[in-house]
């Protein structure tokens, strides 16, 4: 039986049932899939329970999904995040 | 138990009462700052921090708000713009039909001869101005001198620099009366727990001028009128100056009761964008309105499309204190001498402090007024009165 899996930045990550983004991209030993807007550093989970906005990726094109708050679903594209995730607006 | 006596108090700690603080305290006056909340907790925290001449016509309001827009300046020269967070953003006003920018224009040249920079700006000029504009925009002006502040962190730091000049800022206590001499001067201000001695009083206080301005003796007509302000998601530059549709300017010089929404739409340095402007009069009412929300993000998205794609992570809103004639109170009381006014400025607060507190410290001093302080006299809505 093949474990079900979405894509982050183009290669598979498998979860289980239940699992968030978050939770399985730690699984796979992802810890980090953000830049910060000023200072480019690298943010994963923090709080891992929706309050803190560390740990936001781009989920289906849509950027600022929070990782630990969506349930992983089978086929689901996700990447990682640079700054605002809006920079082809800037002016 | 009674305080230290000083030469000024200055009832309110928000831009207005923060300029005056400070003009007066550079004037060789001792200040004491009273406020019933904190700084900048009334309008200054819930406004956008324009410092615009752009949505002014010739008259004394434009006059106040030139000079005011120059102090600004000087205040940034001399405490680092920085302190206040200035950006010479500019305005850029957008027509929303053809007969719109015909009066936009007229409007414009107007503006012109009282002193003003407009530039017109062709429909192709629109984007070359803020390229995430929709197309098919019918034109506009542009206004280089409009400015923005951060208006919590700039009446703090005038505070800071009053302070530096020995003003004393008390906040967390609330003017109750004031205590009379037999010649019927003021001599103090009562608050709850103490009594300040003082040879002048200010009321700033903004919206609750009218409430401060009766407790000390003498009443003005200021009035709330509601604002609701969107807030997006951090996003990268994308809006460079403040923009606007033109008939924002109809609306902030409108007699309507009723709803009036127009688009005010501007970044700032935080990398929110924030989404206008709101005006309806129905007292204080601090009740959520989906409905206002709606229109403005509506009205957003019809002048910035992309805005349709970014979230919105939250809204605010507070009062502008306005005048029945749409002009500040800014003066005398000659009905309870040694009260002078000093608000109801209405959405333009941010932009007039330093000019009206300017006015305020040469009035208490005598010296030769900024502009002419004759229509904002506080006298003007009760000549009975006096």
């Amino acid at each position: 039986m093949t474990e079900p899996s979405f894509t982050f930045d183009g290669r598979p990550v498998p979860f289980v049932a239940g699992q968030s983004v978050g939770a399985a991209l730690m699984a796979a030993g992802i810890r980090s899939w953000r830049t910060t807007r000023v200072e480019g550093r690298l943010r994963g989970l923090f709080c891992g329970i929706g309050m803190c906005f560390d740990c936001l990726l781009v989920l289906d094109g849509r950027p600022n999904e929070r990782a630990c708050l969506v349930p992983a679903d089978t086929g689901m594209r996700v990447e990682s995040q640079e700054g605002t995730g809006h920079g082809h607006l800037a002016v | 138990m009674p305080e230290r006596g000083t030469d000024v108090v200055v009832v309110g700690a928000g831009i207005i009462g923060a300029a005056c603080a400070l003009y007066a305290a550079r004037a060789g006056l001792s200040v004491t700052v009273l406020d019933r909340g904190s700084v900048g907790a009334g309008t200054t925290s819930r406004c956008e921090g324009n410092i615009l001449v752009s949505d002014k016509g010739a008259g004394p309001e434009l006059d106040l708000a030139l000079a005011s827009r120059s102090l600004w300046l000087e205040l940034a020269a001399e405490y680092g713009a920085d302190r206040f967070e200035l950006e010479e953003k500019g305005g850029l006003v957008v027509a929303t039909g053809e007969a719109g920018m015909a009066s936009l224009r007229r409007f414009a040249v107007g503006q012109g001869a009282a002193g003003v920079t407009a530039e017109p700006v062709t429909p192709d000029g629109l984007r070359a101005h803020e390229p995430n504009l929709a197309s098919g925009l019918p034109g506009g002006v542009y206004y280089p001198q409009d400015l923005q502040v951060q208006p919590v962190l700039a009446a703090a730091s005038l505070l800071a620099a009053a302070r530096d000049l020995g003003a004393r800022v008390v906040t967390g206590t609330e003017v109750t009366g004031a205590a009379r001499g037999a010649d019927g001067r003021l001599t103090a201000v009562h608050t709850r727990d103490a009594t300040y001695p003082a040879g002048a009083v200010v009321n700033a206080a903004g919206t609750w001028g009218g409430d401060v301005g009766e407790r000390l003796g003498g009443s003005v007509p200021v009035l709330p009128r509601r604002g609701f302000i969107l807030v997006t998601e951090p996003l990268p530059r994308v809006i460079r100056h403040k923009v606007y549709s033109a008939d924002y300017v109809e609306n902030v010089a409108s007699d309507d009761a009723g709803l009036e929404t127009s688009a005010v739409i501007e970044g700032t340095r935080g990398g929110t964008v924030l989404i206008g402007a709101s005006r309806e009069r129905v007292g204080f009412d601090e009740t959520l309105s989906v409905e206002v929300l709606r229109r403005l993000a509506a009205q957003a998205i019809r002048l910035f499309p992309f805005l349709a794609d970014v979230r919105l992570m939250r809204s605010y809103r507070g009062f502008r204190p306005y005048c029945p004639d749409h002009l500040p109170v800014v003066g005398h009381d000659r009905r309870v001498q040694g009260l002078l006014h000093a608000c109801g400025h209405e959405g333009a607060g941010i932009g007039l402090a330093p000019a009206t507190g300017r006015l305020i410290a040469d009035l208490l001093t005598g010296a030769h007024p900024l502009v002419d302080p004759g229509p904002f006299d506080p006298m003007r809505f009760a000549m009975e009165d006096v």
